[in-house]
């Protein structure tokens, strides 16, 4: 049984769905779909908690072990038990005033800009892995290369001054090789998500109960 | 009924015959004559004595304010001519019954109204027994259709459509013939789909069946499979960890799926050989699973006790905020060999790209085409797309996985005729073959 009812439940909750794309009764719409949409939401909130004591966890054993880096450990308590009490206690939103309660202060102000520092780090690791994959090492390196340029050039009006062709042929690069590339890629995804997907539906593999 | 429809009379000049700002002369004679009764209606209503007491305003039977002072109307001004658009009210097909689909003719509409083709239009619906009608949506005129979903099952609505002119007045067209939208049964627009369905499960479960009667069953390598044992075997040598990154989605998307698949057999090597390992995860429930897989690896390794909760842990739901941590981990601790499968965003270069900075071994593989170039540029082996989800069929040479990795391949070579004979159609001018594939 123990092993049996998630087999279970796993098929019933993966098929429903599927029922759901085809008939559109609003009493199977509502079973199959909305409410195993909220369950899983549900259970998602559960698992949070479950995920905040493993982080505390993981975080105090180094803290304790003094592993490298445990100052970044002290940190991350910190800010995490802050942000917490700001939140459940400390109003959110904007006051009266126009001031901000420390939990959208902290948001805005803090929370935001890292986040934004984070995303335009990628420009500098564009940069890096494309100087290593544009070094000529190789026929197909040479051959990105050579794409790449060609791409490159083709979307900046240095192009046009090269040569009036230049943009056309960049177009046409990503028009038809590039995205005949792209949808083999896809189909074969696709194709493959379904399978994995069977899979699972019929039981024969079972990743969420520990069985790869 | 699907199909049913009700199309309303406003077109031009239909009822009122008039133009903007002409107020015709049924308009003219009304005013004055409304006027008049209002006011003796107003004096009747306050025990109106002799020597009669009027409004100033009122004494201007021509003025528009006076009727404004007096009318019971809320508005009370009169109504701008009808707006001469010409549209119809559908039962929307293959749907709950929840919904009704309003269509005009964007062409007619631009040359009767001179709008251009991203004026707004805007809905109002009002249901039989009600007086009102509440606005419900809006749409450009070259959109031709707009869909008025939420409706309950078995009342009648009645429609009219908005348009601000350039003076901001609004004016609207006269109201649909009441319509009560029908629930269906199946969504016809989608047998396609449901043919492929059935052709992918039929196929998928007749390989496995034929897997299980012991059809030796072949698949081509996978480099990025093969190289796991490397990297596995790499960092046992140089005597550092394993960092395995399971995407960032959670356990409801087949890639993390997968990857929890390969995550059981790097496991069962890391048990074998004594390796360490970490699963720092941005989803609670990805990380759930993933622990009671690796506890698994490590008890059919006989290694219970090497086997510690803290090794796969969470992080923060936050998409940079782990990148960052994940990042951080790399440059500390300097894994031997990464692995990065599942799905991934942005992320993917900031991960992949520390990785090759602290010289380790990685192997990375999504089915996200976006970030496939990326992969490729940063990492030593990148599973594309199906390679990914054929990992655990690959690893376990199982044979019913094998099987259902057959039947999804015969799919695919179904597709590739689909194809070519579709490419062969359209270049030979054959309608309707196309079709058969347009979106579901």
């Amino acid at each position: 049984m123990k092993r049996q009812i998630p087999i279970m439940l796993a098929i019933i909750a993966s098929v429903c769905p599927v029922i759901a794309f085809f008939f559109p009764d609003r009493w199977i719409n509502e079973w199959f779909n909305q409410r195993l949409d909220a369950w899983m939401v549900i259970i998602a909130s559960f698992a949070l908690l479950l995920g905040i004591v493993s982080m505390i966890q993981v975080n105090i054993h180094k803290i304790r072990r003094r592993a490298r880096g445990w100052g970044f450990s002290i940190i991350i308590l910190v800010t995490f038990t802050l942000m917490a009490a700001f939140g459940l206690f400390g109003g959110q939103g904007e006051r009266a005033d126009g001031s901000l309660y420390p939990f959208t202060w902290m948001f805005q102000f803090v929370f935001s800009p890292l986040q934004a520092t984070m995303f335009s780090l990628l420009a500098f690791y564009v940069a890096s892995a494309s100087y290593r994959a544009f070094r000529v090492r190789n026929v197909e390196a040479t051959l990105l290369l050579i794409g790449a340029l060609i791409i490159m050039v083709g979307r900046i009006p240095l192009g046009t001054l090269i040569h009036p062709l230049v943009p056309d042929i960049a177009e046409w690069v990503m028009k038809f090789p590039n995205t005949a590339a792209q949808r083999g890629i896809i189909i074969g995804a696709a194709l493959g998500a379904a399978s994995m997907s069977v899979r699972v539906m019929v039981g024969i593999e079972r990743p969420y109960m520990g069985k790869s | 009924m699907p199909g049913q429809r009700s199309r309303n009379a406003g077109v031009p000049g239909s009822r009122r015959g008039s133009l903007p700002g002409d107020p015709g002369w049924g308009t003219l004679l009304w005013r004055p004559l409304r006027l008049v009764a209002l006011v003796y209606l107003a004096l009747l209503g306050t025990g109106g004595l002799a020597g009669v007491w009027v409004p100033a305003a009122a004494q201007d039977a021509a003025a528009p304010v006076a009727s404004e002072v007096f009318s019971p109307a809320p508005e009370g001004h009169i109504p701008p001519p009808e707006l001469p658009l010409d549209f119809s009210v559908v039962d929307t097909p293959s749907d709950d019954g929840s919904s009704l689909t309003l269509r005009w003719d964007p062409d007619q509409v631009m040359q009767t109204l001179g709008v251009a083709t991203i004026a707004a239009l805007t809905f109002a619906r009002r249901a039989v027994e009600e007086t009102e009608f509440l606005p419900v949506g809006r749409a450009r005129v070259r959109d031709g259709e707009f869909r008025d979903a939420g409706l309950e099952s078995g009342v009648a609505y009645i429609y009219r459509i908005g348009l601000e002119d350039e003076d901001g007045l609004l004016r609207n067209t006269a109201a649909s013939a009441p319509l009560v939208p029908q629930a269906n049964f199946f969504r016809t627009h989608r047998t396609n789909a449901l043919i492929l369905v059935l052709l992918m499960f039929g196929l998928v479960v007749g390989f496995i069946l034929a897997a299980r009667k012991g059809i030796d069953l072949f698949i081509r390598r996978i480099a990025g499979l093969d190289a796991i044992a490397e990297a596995v075997g790499r960092a046992t040598e140089m005597g550092r960890k394993i960092l395995y990154i399971p995407g960032i989605i959670s356990v409801n998307e087949p890639q993390t799926l997968a990857s929890l698949g390969i995550l059981g057999y790097v496991a069962k090597l890391t048990a074998r050989y004594g390796t360490k390992l970490e699963v720092p995860n941005i989803d609670p429930l990805t990380m759930a699973a993933a622990r009671e897989i690796v506890k698994q690896s490590y008890l059919e390794e006989g290694t219970p006790e090497a086997f510690n909760e803290d090794m796969i842990h969470y992080i923060t739901q936050d998409q940079f905020a782990y990148a960052a941590a994940v990042n951080g981990i790399m440059v500390r601790d300097r894994p031997a060999a990464i692995f990065l499968l599942g799905w991934f965003a942005a992320e993917s270069l900031l991960l992949s790209e520390t990785g090759q900075s602290v010289g380790a071994i990685q192997i990375a593989g999504t089915a996200q085409v976006t970030q496939l170039p990326f992969f490729v540029a940063a990492c030593d082996y990148t599973m594309l797309g199906e390679e990914l989800f054929a990992a655990s069929a690959y690893l376990s040479k199982d044979p019913l996985i094998l099987g259902s990795i057959k039947g999804q391949d015969m799919v695919k070579a179904v597709i590739l005729v689909a194809i070519v004979v579709g490419v062969i159609m359209v270049s030979a001018g054959v309608p309707g073959f196309a079709d058969l594939f347009s979106a579901l």
